[in-house]
């Protein structure tokens, strides 16, 4: 692979290019999922290229191939340096990096079970139990359950003369019961919804999550929304269970701050960002209770956003957003960062896959843990309502005002959570709810969510990313929106 | 040297630089080959294999000047084993002897290590198929150097007016082929083109976007200078009240919003009680003036003539006068609810079943500039934006307005306005159309294209307003 790549390197200097760098990309993928007790997907997948960036005249050139032949990889750099070209033809300024180290390095990431070696019959025969056990339950009509591993090991050389191995194991799963009665349809998920929980892990995150004793809870949960009373209208109190909140960090803070979107980048498709670049060091984003980083080491922890080098050949870093309720930083790579004062680059390069050109991505954005215990955090809390498991999520295109919704409420009355409520929804101004956070919950109930599935980039790109988050409180905040009926 | 081969030898002299997919695509004698060995080398009961090639190019643009630009050549071939009932796939993207032989050994070691699967049919024999034109020369041969000219001109028109311009030209073609060992043989070749723009000014923006098999029907200039008026007309806007208002929704917003509904017209949905149409169907749901089919053959479409299992695909009357009539079905699902397959069902295996990706609205014959003329007071929309389901059953549907939102007092436009947030159940939104537009195939970003037509709709439900 290391061969491939420094043959495509070396043809695109032959042919013009004053940089380019190059990805070679071994990725494997295993599917499983079942509805309704029978099996669903079954599926494995491999997928070999190798994607070639160039810079030629001070512009941009990408191309991808997965005919991996010597013959092969150099055309494809000849066919990166001729769009090059092109894009030469609409240059207004030549492109600027700032400068990086040579790095020659192996990193691969921790894990204790290979996925891919534990018998596909044991992986469904667990799928299988849990669907049974959600189909148990009366008024259940649909019980799906899905478990997604993939192995990526990838190869980076640049003219730098960075020449990095990088191999990760990514396991996933989750459980979902759907329940329809009358005009309504609810569900529950577990660990979380939109496919469950996903890490930088093996399968042993599978087999922590318990997926057959939480399963005949979530079914009844499912169930009893129907009779639950309507989350009220309103402006209240809300807690966020961490999942939750996860998302709302991807939404309302990972989104905004990326740089390309910030300086007009991303502006046809997904968009751009309230936080224009007068707000740096000025802006009071959240309460003073509030930290965030964006954080791809190791030692933040195993999530969707962890690496030892992004995809131009940046190590990881540990970068501040949010220092005690101010805006600190931006997430970005070589070219964006000199537009915000930084001499070397934020590491936040990634790419799908080898088809696709890295761009500015999230790591783990992640809410550093406050002080509260969960169950002090109820106990002070009068009238609030509790909201767990996302179940839709809409935002501007520039990240301002957002909506969320929730699989189930709780009410909390006089520091206790009393009943179920159905349809729970907020919504509001980015920073206005980042700035209503009076209380934080501790290190013990801090967890690194993943989110498998986010969109960005034309041609798009799905990407992983991190977000570490305990529960929190917010206050003042517009409830009911989404199902008013006036 | 036969005239089509002259023919053939001149395109090709046209193709100027490279990553034009004219060039890289296999020619379908290589994807026979590769089929063949895949069948020869499988032992299962029975074996399907789905080759699909992609050549990709987009050149992208922001702030008048070209940032990204790609291209893209691959080809994946996917491996559908069954044994004794039971069935499984596995996909590789390499195409020697060896990774053949590994990737079908794979498919078969899955399939086995499964229980039987109870609706499983015998793989389908051969097929005819109606023919589809969809594979344009001129589309399959553009280079980089046309597409960067093209946004050239767009960059000099923003320029010029003081604005700024972002979006994409793209260009590429597929080619498919699905066999299997029950001498069944389907093949596709398709190209696409697009060009999407948004011009941006300091406190407004305008978006327009087309895409076509021919290249030739998406025309950068027309798009850009249509942005480009957007943007001007929305300048400096200021901010309407929530409220359920009276809305213009040209052809893009209304394709993202009745995107959302294309699932519900799944056999398997009504199985799985988790269709809108569950308890509703043969009842007058939607707007008499509402009526849609699902048409892969209709001139403004795009897509293979067969389904994920090789049936041909059918035209399906969907919605007659607001009442949902009939569903799509795969061959399971056909089976399930004692019909027969409408050539919508995914590739196997698969827990989803079928669903239709080529609806066709009925239109009707007022124009927008007729709708804008005979509103009062309404509001004018470009676009929608992060549309996520609130309500699957009442199909209730939350999103943004962008690029382009209008204020409509007496019968005129009168300027921009800040963008709003929607809640509104889709069901309600196609029960309340007061105007149709001709159809027209779309394009939006939240939902495939399909062929619809701008809308007048009262009552449309917009819950909330944002700071720009």
């Amino acid at each position: 692979m290391l061969d491939l790549a420094i043959s495509a390197i070396e043809t695109a200097k032959l042919r013009g290019a004053s940089y380019a760098d190059a990805r070679v990309m071994d990725v494997r993928l295993r599917d499983l999922s079942t509805k309704n007790g029978q099996v669903g997907t079954l599926a494995e997948s491999e997928s070999l290229g190798i994607g070639i960036r160039v810079l030629v005249r001070g512009s941009w050139g990408f191309a991808a191939t997965d005919r991996l032949t010597r013959e092969g990889v150099q055309a494809c750099a000849a066919e990166a340096v001729a769009i090059a070209k092109a894009s030469s033809l609409a240059k207004i300024a030549d492109v600027h990096m700032v400068p990086e180290q040579a790095f020659v390095d192996t990193w691969q990431n921790p894990y204790v079970k290979d996925p891919f070696r534990i018998p596909l019959e044991r992986q469904l025969e667990l799928l299988l139990a849990a669907d049974r056990a959600m189909s148990r339950i009366k008024g259940v009509t649909i019980a799906e359950t899905s478990m997604t591993f993939r192995r990526i090991e990838q190869v980076f050389a640049s003219t730098l003369g960075s020449k990095i191995l990088q191999i990760k194991m990514q396991s996933g799963a989750g459980i979902v019961a759907t329940s329809f009665q009358g005009t309504e349809i609810q569900k529950r998920s577990y660990p979380n919804s939109f496919g469950g929980q996903h890490q930088l892990a093996g399968y042993e995150l599978v087999e922590s999550f318990d997926l057959v004793g939480n399963a005949p809870r979530v079914a009844e949960e499912a169930v009893a929304l129907h009779s639950a009373p309507q989350s009220p209208e309103g402006v209240k109190t809300i807690i966020l269970e961490s999942s939750q909140l996860g998302l709302q960090i991807h939404e309302s803070v990972g989104h905004p701050i990326e740089l390309d979107r910030v300086l007009g980048m991303e502006a046809n498709f997904a968009g751009l960002s309230f936080l224009t670049l007068e707000k740096l060091r000025t802006l009071k984003y959240a309460s003073e209770i509030v930290n965030v980083v964006a954080d791809a080491r190791l030692e933040h922890g195993p999530g969707l956003g962890t690496f030892g080098y992004d995809d131009e050949g940046v190590p990881a870093q540990c970068t501040d957003i949010i220092k005690a309720g101010l805006f600190t930083g931006y997430l970005s790579n070589r070219e964006t960062a000199p537009a915000i004062g930084l001499s070397r680059s934020g590491g936040t390069m990634r790419t799908e896959s080898w088809n696709r050109l890295p761009i500015i991505r999230m790591t783990n954005i992640s809410l550093l843990p406050g002080t509260w215990k969960y169950d002090d955090l109820i106990a002070d809390t009068d009238d609030a309502i509790l909201m767990e498991t996302n179940r839709s999520w809409s935002i501007d295109d520039r990240r301002y005002h957002f909506q969320f919704s929730t699989e189930v409420g709780w009410e909390i009355k006089g520091g206790k959570k009393t009943r179920m409520l159905k349809n729970p929804s907020y919504s509001g101004i980015t920073t206005e709810f980042w700035n209503s956070c009076d209380a934080i919950c501790s290190r013990e109930h801090w967890t690194l969510w993943g989110t498998p599935n986010c969109g960005k980039g034309q041609p798009m790109q799905t990407m992983g990313t991190g977000h570490g988050a305990s529960p929190a409180r917010f206050r003042n905040i517009k409830l009911g929106a989404a199902f008013a009926k006036s | 040297m036969s005239p089509a081969r002259k023919s053939s030898a001149r395109a090709k002299s046209r193709i100027a630089g490279p990553a034009v997919a004219a060039v890289h695509l296999p020619s379908d004698s290589e994807l026979h080959r590769i089929a063949e060995k895949v069948l020869l080398f499988s032992e299962a009961d029975g074996t399907e294999v789905d080759i699909s090639a992609t050549v990709d190019a987009l050149t992208r643009f922001a702030n008048n000047t070209i940032h990204q630009n790609v291209a893209e050549q691959s080809l994946s071939v996917s491996v559908c084993a069954v044994f004794d009932g039971r069935v499984a796939r596995s996909t590789t993207n390499r195409t020697d002897d060896e990774s053949l032989r590994r990737v079908v050994a794979t498919a078969a070691r899955l399939a086995k290590s499964q229980p039987k699967n109870p609706d499983l049919l015998p793989m389908l024999r051969k097929q005819k198929y109606t023919k589809v034109a969809r594979y344009f020369a001129s589309t399959a041969g553009a280079s980089p150097d046309e597409r960067a000219r093209a946004v050239v001109k767009v960059a000099l028109l923003s320029a010029n007016r003081r604005q700024t311009a972002a979006g994409i030209f793209t260009t590429g073609a597929t080619a498919s082929l699905l066999a299997n060992s029950s001498g069944l043989v389907a093949a596709h070749r398709q190209t696409r083109a697009e060009f999407s723009v948004t011009i941006l000014e300091s406190n407004s923006s305008g978006w327009a976007k087309s895409n076509s098999p021919d290249v030739s029907n998406v025309d950068p200039a027309i798009l850009a200078e249509r942005a480009s008026r957007t943007a001007a007309a929305t300048r400096d806007p200021r901010e309407a009240a929530p409220g359920p208002w009276t809305v213009i929704l040209q052809p893009a917003a209304v394709l993202d919003l009745v995107g959302f509904l294309f699932y519900d017209f799944a056999g398997t949905a009504i199985l799985d009680k988790r269709s809108c149409f569950n308890d509703r169907l043969g009842k007058k749901v939607l707007g008499e003036n509402i009526t849609l089919s699902d048409n892969v053959y209709h001139p403004l479409q795009s897509g293979p003539p067969y389904d994920g299992e090789g049936v041909p695909r059918q035209k399906v009357l969907l919605v007659e006068r607001g009442v949902p009539r009939n569903l799509v079905y795969s061959r399971a699902t056909a089976k399930k609810m004692k019909t027969k397959p409408t050539g919508h069902g995914f590739s196997l295996p698969n827990e989803y079943g079928e669903a239709p990706f080529n609806l066709v609205f009925e239109g009707g014959k007022t124009s927008v500039d007729e709708m804008v003329a005979s509103t009062d007071r309404g509001i004018l929309v470009t676009r929608l934006w992060y549309i996520r389901e609130v309500d699957p059953y009442e199909k209730v549907l939350t999103g943004m307005t962008r690029d382009g939102t209008f204020l409509v007092e007496g019968g005129r436009v009168v300027g921009g306005i800040r963008n709003f947030r929607f809640n509104q159940s889709v069901l309600e939104m196609l029960s309340n159309v007061e105007a149709l537009g001709p159809a027209v195939r779309a394009a939006g970003e939240e939902s495939f294209e399909m062929v619809v037509p701008a809308m007048k709709i009262s009552g449309f439900r917009f819950s909330e307003v944002t700071k720009f």
